[in-house]
C-alpha cells in the first residue's frame, strides 16, 4: 500500500534558509484554485461587477487629467497626460490592490491556517496572482488609449512585460510582509492604508521622476516602484531609459523581497498558533 | 513496517502573556516577569509508532493533547521539542468543510475543498461524480453552498474528505455533524478506508464508534500518553477512570448528594447474589442493584430507575420500578430501599455503567439522575457452562443471553 517513498520528517524549529520552491511547485493546483477562488469571489455581490476593475483606473486617470493638466502641469515630454498617468495608475493600482488584499489573507482564512497544511507562501501568492486579473484589465485600456492617441510604440516595448513583472514580484514581497505582520500585529490593518498613501504620493505616479531633483533622484530610486515606472513608461514610449535609476530600484526590490521572505518564514511556523 | 514514528513530541505554549496583538502588547509583555507567563505543556514526551495498515484511535478529555498532536503530525505546527517521521502521502481531516466559500457554488467548492485537502486535479475530476453521488445535493451543484441548509453542506463537506485517498489519514472528531443515517454511512466509509490497509489515525469522544473502528487505542491525559493497547482494553480503563466508582456510592452530605426536595439520594451499590457489595460479577450469576434513599415531602408517587451502560457507551437498557407495590403509592416521608435484580447470563461481560435516577411521572419531574454512580464488571466464565460454551474468542453484543437452540437432524 505504502508504495510511496515519501517520507515526512517533523522536528522542531525551522530552516530559515530554505524556500522550498519544490514544495510551492508540489501544490501548485492548490495555488491555482485559491488564485480562481480569489478572482471569483471579489466581485461577487457587487451590483456592477467586474465593471469595478475598469472603472477603477479610469476613474483615477480622469480625475488625475483633469487636476494636473489644468491646475498643475506636469513636463511628462512627449506623452500625452492621460496616457502618462494610466500606465502609472495601472501598475500603481495593481501592487496597492495586491499588497492590501495579501495582508489580510491569513487573518481571513484561519481555517486553512489552523486546520490544513500547505506551503503558507501560497495564501498571499493566491491574493496577488489573483490582482493580475485587474492588471490585465488596466492594460487592455492602456492599449486602447494608445491607439487613440497615435501613439506608435517602438521596439523597446518588449521590455515592458519585464517591468510589469518586477511589478509582480514587489507586490508579493510586500504582501507577504504585511501577510505575515498582519497574523502576529493586528496594527497593519490600520498602518497600513496610511503607509500605501504616503507611498502613492512617494511614487512618480502622477508626475515624472524627472521632477526630482538630480540629487534626490537616486534616494528616490530605492523605492523600487520609481525605477519601475520609469522603466515601463520608457518601455511603452519609446523614450531613453534611466538604467542608473532602473538600477538602483531593482537593487533595492531585491533586497527588500529577501527581507520580506526571510521575515516570513521566520514567523510562518508560530501561525497556527498566533492566529 | 512501521508508518508514523513520533519520539519525545513535546509542545508547549506561553498563556501567561497571552499572544500580542499588537507592538503595545508586545512590550508590555517583555516586562513581564517570566513567573507571571503560565507556560502550559499540550504535549509531553509522547512517543508511538503506528504500523501500515494499523487504524489507531485517540481518546481523552479535552485539552488532553489529542488536537495538538494531530496538528504536529498534519505539520500545521512544529514540536517544541521531539521529532516524528511519516512514510508516506498523508490526508488530515481535522475540520470539515476547511476553505468552503460561501458564495462558490458546490461544484467550485468541491475543487477547492479537494486541493486544499491535498489532492491533484485530475483525481477529482476522476472522482468528481463519486463525490456528487455520495453527498446526495445533485440538484444543488450549481448552487452557492450558502443558500445549503447545514445538513447539505456538511455532507458535500464530508464527500470530499471522504473521497481524499491517502496512504496515512488522520482524522479529527468530524463526525459529530450530520444527521444519524449520514453519520453512519460515513462511518461505513472511514472503516472501509481502514480496512483497505491504510494507516489511519482517528480522534473521538464517541467511544462506539472508537471501538468498532479501531483495534488499538492511545489514550492522552495532561498532554501525556496515559495507555496505549487493545482498543476495547483502553476504552474501558479510560471509561472506568472517567466515572472513577466502584461498587458501592456513598453520599455523606446531604447537601451535596443527588436530589432536590422531594427525595435525595443516599447511597447507591452492587451486590452479588451472596450479598456482597462487589464489583466483579460472575456473568453466570444474578447481579442487585440497590440504592438507598430519603423521602422528604411526603404525597409524590415515586419511581426508582436505573440505566445500564457498557463501556463502549451504548446503553444496555432502562428499567423502571413498576412492581413492588409502589407503582401508584404516594409516598410518605422516610428513607427507602429499592433492589432491582439483573439475571445471571443476561449481561455481556465488560464494565457496565449504572444510572441511578427517581422521577415523578405525573407531572413529570426528575428528582434525581445520577450518571455512572456505580459501576461493575461483568466477567465471563471459561467453565463452559455461560453462552460462550468452548469458544474463546470474543463475542460482540451489549447482552450475551442463554438461548434455546433447537437442531434436528433432516434425514
Amino acid at each position: 500500500m505504502t508504495d510511496s517513498t515519501e517520507v515526512t520528517y517533523i522536528k522542531p524549529g525551522g530552516s530559515v534558509a530554505s524556500l522550498d520552491l519544490g514544495e510551492i511547485w508540489k501544490y501548485r493546483e492548490l495555488l491555482y484554485f485559491l488564485t480562481l477562488r480569489d478572482i471569483k469571489i471579489r466581485y461577487k455581490q457587487t451590483l456592477i461587477g467586474v465593471a469595478w476593475v475598469v472603472l477603477q483606473p479610469v476613474l483615477t486617470t480622469a480625475i488625475f487629467t483633469i487636476i494636473f493638466s489644468t491646475f498643475a502641469r506636469f513636463d511628462t515630454k512627449s506623452v500625452p497626460y492621460p496616457l502618462f498617468a494610466l500606465s502609472g495608475l495601472g501598475l500603481w493600482l495593481f501592487v496597492q490592490t495586491s499588497i492590501s488584499l495579501a495582508s489580510n489573507s491569513f487573518v481571513n482564512n484561519t481555517s486553512l491556517i489552523t486546520k490544513v497544511y500547505f506551503p503558507r507562501l501560497i495564501v498571499p501568492l493566491a491574493a496577488a496572482l489573483a490582482t493580475l486579473f485587474d492588471l490585465l484589465f488596466s492594460l487592455g485600456i492602456l492599449v486602447i488609449l494608445m491607439f487613440y492617441y497615435g501613439a506608435s510604440p517602438t521596439s523597446q516595448i518588449v521590455a515592458a512585460p519585464l517591468f510589469v513583472f518586477l511589478t509582480l514580484v514587489l507586490a508579493v514581497a510586500f504582501g507577504t510582509l504585511f501577510s505575515a505582520l498582519n497574523v502576529r500585529f493586528r496594527d497593519v490593518k490600520f498602518a497600513l492604508p496610511f503607509m500605501l498613501q504616503v507611498w502613492m504620493i512617494a511614487s512618480p505616479i502622477f508626475y515624472p521622476a524627472s521632477l526630482l531633483s538630480e540629487k534626490w533622484r537616486l534616494v528616490f530610486a530605492l523605492n523600487p516602484l520609481t525605477g519601475i515606472l520609469e522603466g515601463f513608461r520608457s518601455a511603452l514610449f519609446g523614450l531613453p531609459f534611466d538604467w542608473q535609476l532602473i538600477g538602483v530600484s531593482c537593487a533595492s526590490l531585491a533586497v527588500l523581497t529577501l527581507l520580506s521572505l526571510f521575515i516570513f518564514k521566520k514567523m510562518e511556523d508560530k501561525f497556527a498558533d498566533l492566529i | 513496517m512501521q508508518v508514523i514514528n513520533a519520539e519525545n513530541l513535546s509542545k508547549r505554549y506561553v498563556l501567561g502573556s497571552r499572544q500580542p496583538y499588537s507592538f503595545r502588547e508586545m512590550l508590555t509583555s517583555m516586562f513581564e516577569r517570566d513567573d507571571e507567563k503560565r507556560i502550559l505543556w499540550a504535549l509531553r514526551d509522547v512517543s508511538f509508532s503506528v504500523g501500515e495498515g494499523e487504524t489507531l484511535g485517540l481518546i481523552g478529555h479535552n485539552g488532553a493533547g489529542k488536537s495538538t498532536l494531530l496538528k504536529i503530525l498534519s505539520r500545521i505546527t512544529k514540536p517544541t521539542s521531539g521529532t516524528a517521521s511519516i512514510r508516506g502521502r498523508v490526508g488530515s481531516l481535522l475540520e470539515v468543510g476547511t476553505g468552503f466559500h460561501s458564495e462558490l457554488s458546490g461544484r467550485e467548492n468541491i475543487y477547492l475543498n479537494g486541493a486544499i485537502l491535498g489532492m491533484k486535479r485530475a483525481e477529482i475530476e476522476k472522482k468528481f461524480d463519486e463525490i456528487v453521488a455520495f453527498s446526495e445535493i445533485e440538484t444543488f451543484l450549481d448552487t452557492p453552498v450558502k443558500h445549503y441548509s447545514t445538513g447539505m453542506y456538511m455532507r458535500l463537506a464530508f464527500s470530499v474528505a471522504a473521497h481524499l485517498d491517502p496512504e496515512v489519514l488522520i482524522v479529527d472528531e468530524v463526525l459529530a455533524v450530520g444527521d444519524v443515517g449520514f453519520q453512519r454511512k460515513c462511518l461505513r466509509k472511514m472503516r472501509d478506508v481502514g480496512e483497505s490497509g491504510r494507516t489511519v489515525i482517528f480522534v473521538s469522544h464517541d467511544m462506539q464508534s472508537i471501538t468498532r473502528l479501531c483495534r488499538r487505542v492511545i489514550w492522552m491525559k495532561d498532554g501525556e500518553l496515559r495507555s496505549d493497547g487493545e482498543a476495547k482494553h483502553v476504552v474501558g480503563e479510560y471509561l472506568h477512570e472517567q466515572s472513577q466508582t466502584g461498587a458501592e456510592k456513598i453520599w455523606l452530605e446531604p447537601d451535596t448528594a443527588p436530589g432536590n426536595e422531594v427525595v435525595r439520594l443516599r447511597s447507591a451499590r452492587v451486590r452479588r447474589s451472596d450479598r456482597s457489595v462487589s464489583s466483579s460479577i460472575d456473568i453466570r450469576q444474578p447481579v442487585s442493584i440497590e440504592m438507598e434513599y430519603e423521602v422528604l415531602q411526603s404525597g409524590k408517587v415515586i419511581v426508582p430507575n436505573i440505566q445500564l451502560n457498557n463501556e463502549q457507551g451504548a446503553s444496555i437498557f432502562v428499567s423502571h420500578d413498576w412492581n413492588s407495590g409502589w407503582r401508584d403509592k404516594e409516598r410518605g416521608a422516610g428513607v427507602y430501599t429499592s433492589v432491582v435484580t439483573v439475571p445471571g447470563n443476561f449481561l455481556s461481560e465488560g464494565t457496565v455503567f449504572v444510572t441511578i435516577a427517581a422521577a415523578t411521572h405525573q407531572p413529570h419531574e426528575i428528582h434525581f439522575n445520577e450518571r455512572d454512580a456505580v459501576t461493575f464488571n461483568v466477567i465471563d466464565s471459561p467453565d463452559g457452562d455461560a453462552a460462550r460454551g468452548e469458544f474463546a474468542g470474543p463475542m460482540p453484543g451489549v447482552v450475551r443471553p442463554i438461548l434455546e437452540w433447537k437442531t434436528e437432524t433432516m434425514t
